[in-house]
């Protein structure tokens, strides 16, 4: 789970991490309270979870309640790269006299975490990266071992960070990591971390992914639920408990197991369609399941075509096929269907299906033979 | 010959007294694995339909001799019951579980690495490993498998390898050992680590792999396969249409960037001499020219 920049510095703030002080703000007026409360000058910034904010016209500066009541105007409802603002957050300005980088996550390949830290922060560290990478100080940590504050100061010293900001970069980067590995982060960033004029280091915007897998052991992750999803589809997936991710096409797609999701997808395109979207129904998924699933494509008034591909193992095939049956059964089905079963038990399953098989509901022998009536059928 | 287990691999389950590792459990003998016991704490003396299940994986070992274990335990359960395992003697560690947090995943393995050198874990989130006709330790079905090689299979997804498996099947072609690796960010055993055994083992005259998308571990292969490998490669990798920042079902299936696209996955494999496939139907067709031609 992505979170806005407003709960990243929430969490972060949890860890001692130092972070401005502001607040959220949902109108004009509640923007104002922020300001009064912060105190002038105020940054008004966009809250979504897309890069580029700044370019936007979706970050502004504020010197008077003037200017807050017309920068938020402007900016909530702004379309930045389709992802259209509903919620701001205002912070005291920060005076900056300089900006850093910092941040945490895995290394996949080494399988072990790795930290970066550059002095050229406040641009993309994507593109310090490609013109400049020796002015990323990389730090491979072994899980085992952590990052222990001695190390962290070598590190901010290798880095290059200004002598006034070095025993308080060491100390916050000990803290980021302590979120990033307690607080079950995949990624943990800081860009910019600012030293003020004044002496002082903090973090000026976090970027902060949550590893869903660890939701059990965080109940204070609750609160940043609720408005996760833009997409009004995959709300509804989630609710049903599915693994779903909407997409542009017309041919709506069920799988069992990630894979052969993707690969359903790479077909599909490979045969001159499109999906609709990203649907698995994981491992041992029963009819309630295969049902929901069919009723979520079912929502979606894009898809024109429904291809269910599935390869038993855990799942039933005879399971599935009940499922189908099921959901046709419950609500109207607006698209016609295409099923490939293969796998555990899957001539129970076809023969389950067998009586039910119209021109709404086909079966075909492979996968690639049913994307392609699928894909047939969404023209 | 197969890889990493054989007709004399000997294993117990944690968590056979649940209903996963209960039914895959007993699939698994049923196939012919030497399924010796089983681990619940707190359960020691009963047994699960013939097979003893004992209250710590050290007096299993003790008990039985076995050399390795199938894991089917909740997530939460999971980094402990690796754990346990490598220090009962447990020398090949199948863990089926999925939606262990990354954390865990990333210190359980260092800590294998540190402390149980010798160990090997394959997964967590996989399907687990068969060599059709001598053992089979995992979800994987058997009767989609065909015993008598030559074709050795790695894999990261999981139905992709049953599809990988019935293909080959379906035309006549058998598989000396499959082995899914599995999809998470950190997983135990890797696609170089298979395709080394692979290349040693006499048996073996042809490897299907089969990526997605997400991190950089088929480049990598690829890499290896160039410097390294004189057996012929087939290769498919799925999510050549994903969007990218989506994470595709698997924890580790997702495009970053620039990164861990498919089709960056399959320049680097062809650029080493693979043999790539645009789906799995492909693929099996190409691997059956392949096999033919031996």
């Amino acid at each position: 789970m992505d979170l806005f920049e407003y709960q990243g510095k929430q969490y972060f703030a949890r860890y001692g991490i130092p972070v401005s002080p502001g607040g959220v703000a949902d109108t004009v007026e509640e923007a104002l309270g922020v300001a009064e409360r912060v105190g002038f000058p105020v940054v008004v910034k966009a809250q979504v979870k897309v890069g580029g904010r700044g370019k936007a016209g979706g970050v502004k500066l504020a010197t008077t309640p003037d200017e807050v009541a017309t920068h938020a105007t402007s900016i909530l409802g702004l379309d930045i790269k389709g992802h259209v603002v509903k919620r701001l957050w205002v912070e005291h300005a920060s005076d900056i006299a300089k900006e850093y980088y910092a941040s945490f996550t895995l290394d996949r390949p080494n399988k072990v975490h790795l930290g970066m830290l550059s002095a050229q922060g406040g641009v993309e560290i994507e593109v310090v990266a490609a013109e400049n990478p020796e002015a990323i100080a990389m730090l491979p940590i072994d899980p085992v071992n952590g990052l222990d504050p001695a190390s962290a100061r070598r590190w901010v010293d290798e880095a290059g960070l200004d002598e006034a900001a070095r025993d308080q970069a060491a100390e916050l980067l000990v803290a980021l990591y302590r979120c990033y590995t307690e607080g079950d982060c995949d990624l943990a960033e800081i860009n910019p971390l600012i030293l003020t004029p004044g002496g002082r280091v903090h973090a000026l915007d976090a970027k902060v992914t949550l590893d869903d897998n660890a939701a059990f052991r965080h109940p204070e992750w609750d609160e940043f639920r609720g408005d996760e999803f833009e997409d009004p589809r995959e709300r509804r997936a989630r609710e049903k408990g599915l693994n779903y991710i909407g997409l542009d096409g017309t041919v709506g797609i069920i799988a069992n197991g990630a894979g052969l999701a993707m690969s359903t997808l790479d077909v599909v395109n490979q045969v001159g369609g499109s999906a609709a979207n990203f649907l698995d129904i994981g491992g041992g998924a029963n009819a309630d399941v295969m049902a929901a699933a069919l009723e979520v494509i079912n929502a979606d008034p894009k898809v024109r075509s429904i291809f269910v591909n599935i390869f038993g193992g855990i799942t039933r095939v005879d399971e599935v096929a009940k499922g189908v049956l099921e959901a046709l059964g419950r609500v109207e089905i607006a698209s016609p269907i295409v099923l490939r079963l293969d796998g555990t038990n899957a001539v129970e399953g076809r023969a389950i299906l067998a009586p039910h098989l119209s021109d709404r509901l086909v079966t075909e022998p492979t996968m690639l033979e049913a994307a392609r009536r699928a894909v047939a059928l969404a023209r | 010959m197969s890889i990493f287990v054989d007709e004399t691999t000997t294993v117990i389950v944690q968590g056979l007294t649940g209903s996963q590792g209960r039914f895959h459990g007993l699939r698994n003998r049923a196939y012919g694995t030497r399924v010796v016991g089983g681990v619940t704490p707190g359960k020691g003396g009963t047994d699960v339909e013939g097979i003893p299940v004992f209250n710590s994986v050290k007096e299993a070992v003790e008990t039985t001799g076995a050399t390795a274990s199938f894991i089917a335990v909740p997530p939460r359960f999971a980094s402990a019951a690796i754990l346990e395992a490598a220090e009962g003697g447990i020398e090949f560690i199948v863990c089926i579980t999925e939606g262990i947090p990354a954390q865990d995943e990333a210190l359980t393995y260092n800590r294998l690495v540190h402390e149980h050198p010798g160990v090997r874990l394959l997964g967590p989130n996989c399907p687990g490993i068969i060599s059709p006709g001598k053992c089979n330790i995992g979800i994987t079905s058997g009767d989609i498998a065909l015993a008598g090689g030559p074709v050795g299979i790695v894999s990261r997804s999981g139905t992709l390898t049953y599809q990988a498996l019935y293909e080959l099947s379906q035309k006549g072609v058998g598989q000396t050992t499959c082995v899914g690796i599995g999809g998470d960010p950190v997983p135990g055993t890797n696609f170089i680590d298979c395709l080394e055994a692979f290349q040693a083992d006499p048996e073996t005259r042809a490897v299907m792999m089969i990526g997605e998308i997400g991190g950089s571990e088929e480049e990598r292969a690829a890499e290896w396969i160039a410097k390294n490998m004189d057996k012929p490669v087939v290769a498919y990798v799925a999510g050549v249409t994903a969007p990218p920042g989506r994470k595709m079902g698997h924890a580790g299936a997702i495009i970053s960037g620039s990164k861990g696209t498919a089709q960056a996955k399959m320049a680097a494999l062809a650029e080493a001499g693979v043999r790539v496939c645009q789906n799995p139907t492909e693929a099996g067709e190409a691997m059956v020219e392949i096999v033919r031609a031996l």
